[in-house]
């Protein structure tokens, strides 16, 4: 079992070597890297790699750890205890299974990613320490051990939001995507659009890392977004002399909404254009 | 087995454990890489390396603790003849530029001259004739009047490991350099302190449950929502010497505001004195008296100052010595006012901490803050935000 990248996903060699360890090992790999690098896509592809069910556990600041062992309907359990319902003997009825144990109890080896971890509380990822390292826990209730017959493979993503605890990470793999050279870029656009016209491509990468280098920008485009705008392109049909023209009183790309994602960029290069234009 | 570079990574400052270490060996005990270099760098890398920030430290490290060991594998840069240097020289620079690099001497001079320019630069660097960057006119760095020059981090013919960590792409990630507003708001976070006040609005499930086990009939209890109950003064030098740091504290404050609901914010000049302003354009006419300040808000406040504390030493010791008003007590005493009101008091510099030293001012405010001092960079809010999180 070796993660090469997929048909559908462009993985660095470092990459590579972080999955592998991590998935050799059974060790929780943690990911990092700006918005829109494949961070959570990475998990699906993991996935596919190794021929596995994803089960995915999207965190919020609400979330809470316990909640992805299992939870006990207390009050259902007391509702029923009042209309005389028979289940209400058996305390197994009220527990309902989080995804780790959904994880640990598979019936084949799942990918299990636990998806913006930073989003929850501080303590999130300490109340999962012993859980994530045993892979297994005990539920309080019925007096059972739950315990994974196999170690699933767990890939974290973080936005760095949070700092995460160092015992929590001393436990895991680390790897940060950073944002793609235009070698990676021009390989993830081929696999995304195969036979994408060459002269559009690598105009509209000029463009886009152009863009990329305005000083001041509140939120660098991404690969993600590259791709959507390169969609958006094809779809329009857009002439190649569009993206060609050099025109600097034109500062703003076309169909820029795809790329820049708030109003303050957008003024920001219609400024731009008209103190070139001012310039003339 | 590599028991010396995890000594090495230790004194770097990186927190690897043996626990690390142990997971390194066992990976390559279980031979999850192929054999080659750069594979082990990778691996170690995703090992001890648990904060991007630490990326480009961990690749010093690695460089200087393997340096003997995987040279054979990279492009010595001293490969590239020493004629084929000069003849792009000639072709692209000017007989004044020409006149100043045959000053650098032999090949050898030039190497070693680069070498000595690394260990100086701290910073990405363009233009200019001296530092390594891109832009420039010196002889090292990419992009410049040579871009087949000696580029820093390896030419791409060979693309062999001991290249990848010598370009050292995660430079700009340490969380020495400065920074910006996301990057802030997550170095303050540190002072985030939940407490539950105010009215009960939230369903407590759990006292519920046992009030109604008690009672015998169901007993709802409610209690208040969690809040960042952290209470934070900032203090903010404008005008004069912090002109250049303006884009810098603009970020800090807009980071605090939108992460502190307990926020109050004061403006000074150089020294904080009797007087202190929340609006700029009316600063002479509407004064906050800071006596009163003292008696307002209660020692729970944390408080934060932002300056460059460079300035004459009267402005600190003497009366009379502000540059703006005749104050009738020195700068001192009103810090040591604060500092003994507010025992969380700590000083962010906007100036570089290697700068300090050679202003004496600096030394004295750091003195009257009892030497929290610390600069505005990401490492150092978040030291400072630790210092003022401690429990007293």
């Amino acid at each position: 079992m070796r993660f090469e990248g997929t048909q559908s996903y462009v993985a660095t060699a470092d990459l590579k070597v972080a999955v592998n360890a991590a998935v050799t090992l059974r060790r929780p790999l943690l990911v990092k890297g700006e918005p829109g690098t494949g961070k959570t896509v990475l998990a699906t592809e993991i996935a596919k790699a190794v021929n596995a069910p994803l089960i995915e556990w999207n965190v919020k600041s609400t979330t809470k750890a316990q909640q992805g062992l299992y939870e006990y309907d207390a009050v259902a359990r007391l509702r029923d205890g009042q209309l005389g319902d028979p289940r209400v003997h058996d305390i197994a009825n009220y527990i309902r299974k989080g995804k780790l144990w959904e994880a640990f109890t598979s019936p084949t080896l799942p990918v299990l990613l636990i998806d913006e971890i930073d989003k929850a509380d501080i303590e999130f990822p300490n109340d999962l320490l012993q859980e994530l390292d045993r892979m297994e826990f005990h539920v309080y209730e019925t007096g059972e051990t739950v315990r994974a017959a196999e170690r699933p493979i767990v890939v974290i993503t973080s936005n760095n939001e949070k700092e995460l605890p160092d015992a929590f990470l001393r436990r895991c793999f680390f790897h940060y995507i950073k944002f793609p050279d235009r070698d990676t870029m021009q390989a993830i656009v081929d696999v995304h659009f195969p036979g994408i016209q060459k002269l559009l491509v690598s105009r509209a990468m000029d463009l886009f890392y152009e863009i990329r280098e305005v000083p001041g920008l509140k939120k660098k485009p991404s690969t993600s977004e590259l791709l959507d705008w390169l969609k958006l392109l094809l779809h329009e049909e857009m002439p190649l002399e569009v993206l060609q023209s050099r025109d600097p009183t034109k500062a703003i790309p076309p169909l820029h909404g795809a790329l820049l994602k708030n109003e303050q960029d957008v003024m920001l290069f219609e400024r731009l254009a008209f103190m070139a234009r001012r310039q003339k | 087995m590599f028991l010396a570079f995890l000594d090495e990574l230790r004194a770097a400052g990186i927190p690897a454990s043996l626990k690390e270490h142990l997971l390194l060996l066992e990976a390559l005990d279980a031979q999850v890489t192929e054999p080659t270099p750069e594979a082990f760098y990778f691996l170690a890398r995703a090992t001890y390396v648990k904060d991007e920030g630490l990326l480009d430290r961990f690749d010093q490290v690695f460089a200087k603790v393997f340096q003997g060991i995987t040279s054979n594998y990279g492009v010595a840069p001293a490969e590239i003849p020493e004629e084929w240097l000069r003849a792009i020289a000639e072709k692209y620079l000017t007989d004044e530029e020409k006149a100043q690099i045959e000053a650098l001497g032999s090949w050898e001079k030039l190497m070693e001259t680069l070498q000595q320019r690394l260990n100086e630069q701290h910073e990405r660097h363009q233009g200019g004739s001296k530092w390594i960057g891109t832009g420039g006119t010196s002889p090292f760095g990419n992009g410049g009047y040579n871009p087949e020059g000696v580029r820093i981090g390896g030419e791409g013919k060979h693309q062999r490991a001991v290249k990848v960590w010598e370009a050292r792409d995660y430079r700009n990630l340490d969380s020495t350099r400065e920074l910006g507003t996301r990057n802030i708001k997550v170095a303050l976070r540190r002072l985030r302190r939940f407490a539950r006040e105010g009215a009960a609005e939230e369903l407590d499930i759990d006292g519920t449950i046992a009030g109604t086990a008690r009672q015998g009939w169901l007993d709802v209890k409610m209690r208040p929502e969690r809040h960042n109950a952290v209470k934070l003064l900032l203090f903010l030098d404008v005008g004069g010497s912090m002109d250049p740091f303006v884009k810098l504290c603009e970020e800090l404050f807009s980071a605090a505001t939108s992460e502190f609901k307990n926020l109050e914010f004061f403006y000074f000049h150089n020294c904080l004195y009797e007087g202190v302003w929340k609006d700029n354009r009316r600063r002479f006419t509407e004064r906050t008296r800071t006596a009163d300040l003292l008696h307002k808000y209660g020692p729970d406040y944390k408080v934060i100052f932002v300056g460059d504390a460079s300035m004459s030493p009267y402005e600190i010791t003497q009366v009379g010595g502000s540059v703006e008003h005749l104050n009738d007590e020195p700068g001192a005493t009103w810090l040591q006012r604060v500092t003994d009101t507010w025992p969380a008091t700590v000083w962010l510099n906007v100036l570089p901490e290697a700068q300090w030293g050679t202003s004496h001012s600096v030394t004295m405010i750091r003195e009257l803050m009892r030497d929290r001092m610390y600069p505005l960079t990401i490492a150092g809010i978040d030291a400072a935000m630790r210092e003022l999180s401690r429990k007293r």
